[in-house]
């Protein structure tokens, strides 16, 4: 191999080795591009922690009715008892409706607990409103603590007839340890 | 300074040595021949390895009920036979084949940066070792299918950070293997051969080389943030920190779509470099092809959410990805077509190389067309996880990249070891395969539309007959490949005794510089550049 094609091959395993140190950065770019894409190309929030919706009036619609179900889960690490007050009730579109939830902080030590809702089927998500929800922020439990949390919401009148059940499922997740507080 | 560089270089050249003595010139050669053997033999022990994990899947599913496995280790196998598969056999597979063949196919004396080269294969080594490893670990090996999805691959047990660092190593091999060659074939060829004379399978190698380059580190950063989720407190993928485990599904794919290409255009390669010898013809349509490979590898990068159509996704975005999904059943289709092309009206002989080849172009496109149904998205809900993708992928690996690596094998092993093939056993093992292998994967689709989900132990009772018969297929199958091994080992030690010549098939020669080497050929080839470079496959 004479020096002149060395020197081809130098440069050349350089340039692929940084084009091969840019995709691993852009593997990591691709976590905040996924969310702008989201938002930007799809107007579609990231499911994550979701903030009050507003008080607004809306007209009922007493001619509909729409079954909503609530579902309760804690994730593997969270030492909890988590349930709804209600399994499931109906309402018509346009009312603001309160739910209670129980939570109980099974150890004895001070927790601090994350709710995560998801809403099915997902595009029902957008016309159910919730204006008060113990998903907002964390929460903190002592030991052996247990709270009783409202949810209230509103479905919107303008969702379509075809939306006759909506499940809102909630997972609560242990921060303790991750928590920025 | 640089005469002494000169000096040096030339001394070497022309000290013209043979291979150390011993074994351990295994472990420390950087001659391509050498290495490009340890790969292909690497590669076929590994593809045992995989084979055996997938002899115990089909054992498991012979019946309904839980008879010889746990559920847990059921799903290991899936997962280990899909990694062992994927990266210790086929990939190696053909970056053994690129070592081989691709300094002789270009004219140059050696790769470019041989030390390297025997780098990456022992990182691969390293990788798959580290990966096996796992299956002796506390809580077992990674048991969430081959695209080691969060939440479910974060209850693994001790083997996670083993996985994780093995998918490193695998992956730095992988590049390396790729920048050698990308460097070989922009630097080293002969004059002459000019980059529109190479012959196809270089071609698909080259860009199969940016590929790895591209989304090899991708996956590398995936798994990074899955260890990093579990043992350092970060939440990618954990939706108590804000994460989204559907965000590891595209950072997955983005590898993964890429990856599959990876197994399948260097299978392209050697299809198109297989099919016109033994047609006697041109290859047909030889720019088209290069144009094809690229645009297939182009479109590769923007279609990865087509896995994912159940996620969730925005009309939208399940719109767009099923479009660019259905584009590139353009430029296959020109390929397929190419390939029928060149065999149209061609002097054909039906050795086993040829038979693969034909057994691959057959059956590719039946894998193909199932993609081709996949990509719909609405049709895709009902196909999504079941066993219709298991068809459907098994198809467009094992009848194709498996099948193209086998023709390979016998197209080539005269070649390598101066010693002719048995060809009746070969052709057995051709038909053994070819019928048996249809066996095993046609009932799959059947099963899927039935709605068999995939990675499962045990199933309802209705599917219970199409189960026994593709488990049937997969033993018969299992059992056919020992015919290769046998096949391998005794070319190597003589095979039918027959001398072959330099060109080992009929005019060979005029489509190849590999075939106008002597058979075997010598440790040092082509230290000069040859002068007249083959024609007669562009």
């Amino acid at each position: 191999m004479n020096k002149d094609t060395r020197q081809k091959n130098a440069n050349l395993v350089r340039t692929l080795v940084l084009v091969a140190l840019g995709m691993f950065g852009f593997g990591y770019a691709l976590v905040p591009l996924y969310d702008v894409m989201c938002e930007v190309v799809f107007k579609k929030e990231k499911p994550g922690i979701p903030v009050a919706a507003e008080e607004v009036s809306y007209k009922v619609d007493k001619n509909r009715e729409i079954t909503v179900e609530f579902m309760t889960t804690v994730n593997k690490s969270a030492p909890m008892l988590f349930r709804s007050e209600i399994k499931k009730l109906k309402i018509h579109p346009g009312e603001y409706v309160t739910v209670n939830f129980y939570a109980e902080n099974k150890t004895d030590k001070a927790m601090v607990a994350q709710a995560i809702p998801s809403i099915s089927p997902g595009p029902a998500a957008e016309y159910f409103k919730k204006t008060e929800c113990f998903c907002f922020t964390e929460q903190t439990f002592k030991a052996r603590e247990g709270k009783t949390m409202p949810v209230r919401f509103v479905v919107n009148p303008e969702i379509p007839e075809q939306y006759k059940t909506i499940t809102l499922a909630y997972t609560f997740f242990d921060n303790t340890e991750t928590s920025v507080k | 300074m640089s005469a002494v560089t000169a000096e040096h270089v030339d001394h070497h050249d022309d000290h013209d040595h043979g291979p150390a003595k011993g074994l351990l010139r295994w472990v420390i050669t950087t001659n391509h021949k050498d290495i490009g053997t340890l790969y292909l033999v690497f590669a076929l022990a590994m593809f045992f390895v995989g084979g055996i994990m997938a002899m115990i899947i089909r054992a498991e599913l012979f019946e309904p009920g839980l008879q010889f496995v746990q559920p847990q280790f059921f799903n290991s196998m899936t997962t280990m036979h899909a990694l062992v598969m994927v990266f210790g056999a086929v990939m190696p597979a053909f970056v053994g084949l690129a070592n081989w063949m691709i300094p002789m196919m270009i004219g140059a004396p050696d790769m470019a940066l041989p030390r390297m080269n025997n780098m990456s294969f022992w990182l691969l080594v390293s990788g798959v070792l580290l990966l096996a490893s796992t299956l002796f670990m506390e809580g077992g090996s990674p048991a969430a299918g081959w695209t080691l999805y969060p939440p479910l691959v974060l209850q693994t047990g001790n083997a996670l950070p083993f996985a994780v660092f093995s998918v490193h190593l695998l992956g730095i091999s992988s590049i390396m293997g790729a920048i050698n060659i990308i460097a070989t074939i922009f630097n080293m060829r002969a004059p002459g051969m000019t980059l529109m004379k190479m012959p196809l399978f270089v071609w698909t190698w080259l860009i199969t080389g940016f590929l790895l380059i591209a989304i090899m580190p991708v996956f590398a950063g995936a798994v990074t943030m899955l260890l990093t989720d579990k043992f350092f407190g970060t939440s990618f993928f954990d939706a108590a920190g804000g994460g989204d485990p559907i965000l590891y599904q595209h950072i997955f794919w983005f590898f993964g779509h890429p990856e599959v290409y990876v197994m399948i255009l260097p299978t392209f390669g050697v299809a198109s470099t297989i099919i016109p010898v033994f047609a006697r013809k041109p290859l047909f349509g030889y720019s088209s092809m290069v144009y094809a490979t690229a645009s297939i590898a182009f479109l590769s990068f923007i279609v990865w959410a087509h896995h994912m159509f159940t996620v969730g996704m925005p009309v939208a975005g399940e719109l767009y990805f099923m479009y660019a999904t259905m584009l590139i059943a353009i430029p296959t289709g020109v390929k397929v077509f190419n390939w029928t092309a060149t065999m149209w009206k061609g002097s054909l002989t039906f050795e086993t190389p040829m038979l693969f080849s034909i057994a691959f172009v057959v059956l590719f496109t039946m894998g193909g067309f199932t993609g081709l149904m996949m990509s719909i998205a609405p049709s895709d809900f009902q196909y999504h996880d079941t066993y219709f993708i298991v068809a459907h992928f098994h198809y467009t690996l094992v009848p194709a990249s498996v099948f193209i690596l086998m023709a390979a094998g016998y197209y080539w092993l005269p070649k390598w070891t101066g010693h002719m093939y048995n060809e009746k056993i070969g052709q057995l093992h051709f038909w053994l395969s070819a019928v048996s292998v249809n066996i095993l994967f046609f009932p799959q689709h059947f099963l899927g539309l039935a709605g068999m989900p995939r990675r499962i132990p045990d199933y309802a009772v209705q599917f219970a007959d199409w189960n026994m018969i593709s488990s049937i297929g997969g033993f018969i199958f299992g059992a056919s490949q020992l015919l290769f091994l046998y096949i391998v080992i005794d070319t190597i030690r003589g095979g039918t005794g027959e001398k072959v010549t330099d060109e080992v098939w009929e005019d060979a020669h005029k489509h190849g510089l590999e075939w106008t080497l002597p058979s075997p050929p010598p440790y040092h080839t082509f230290t000069t550049p040859p002068t007249v470079i083959p024609t007669e496959h562009i």
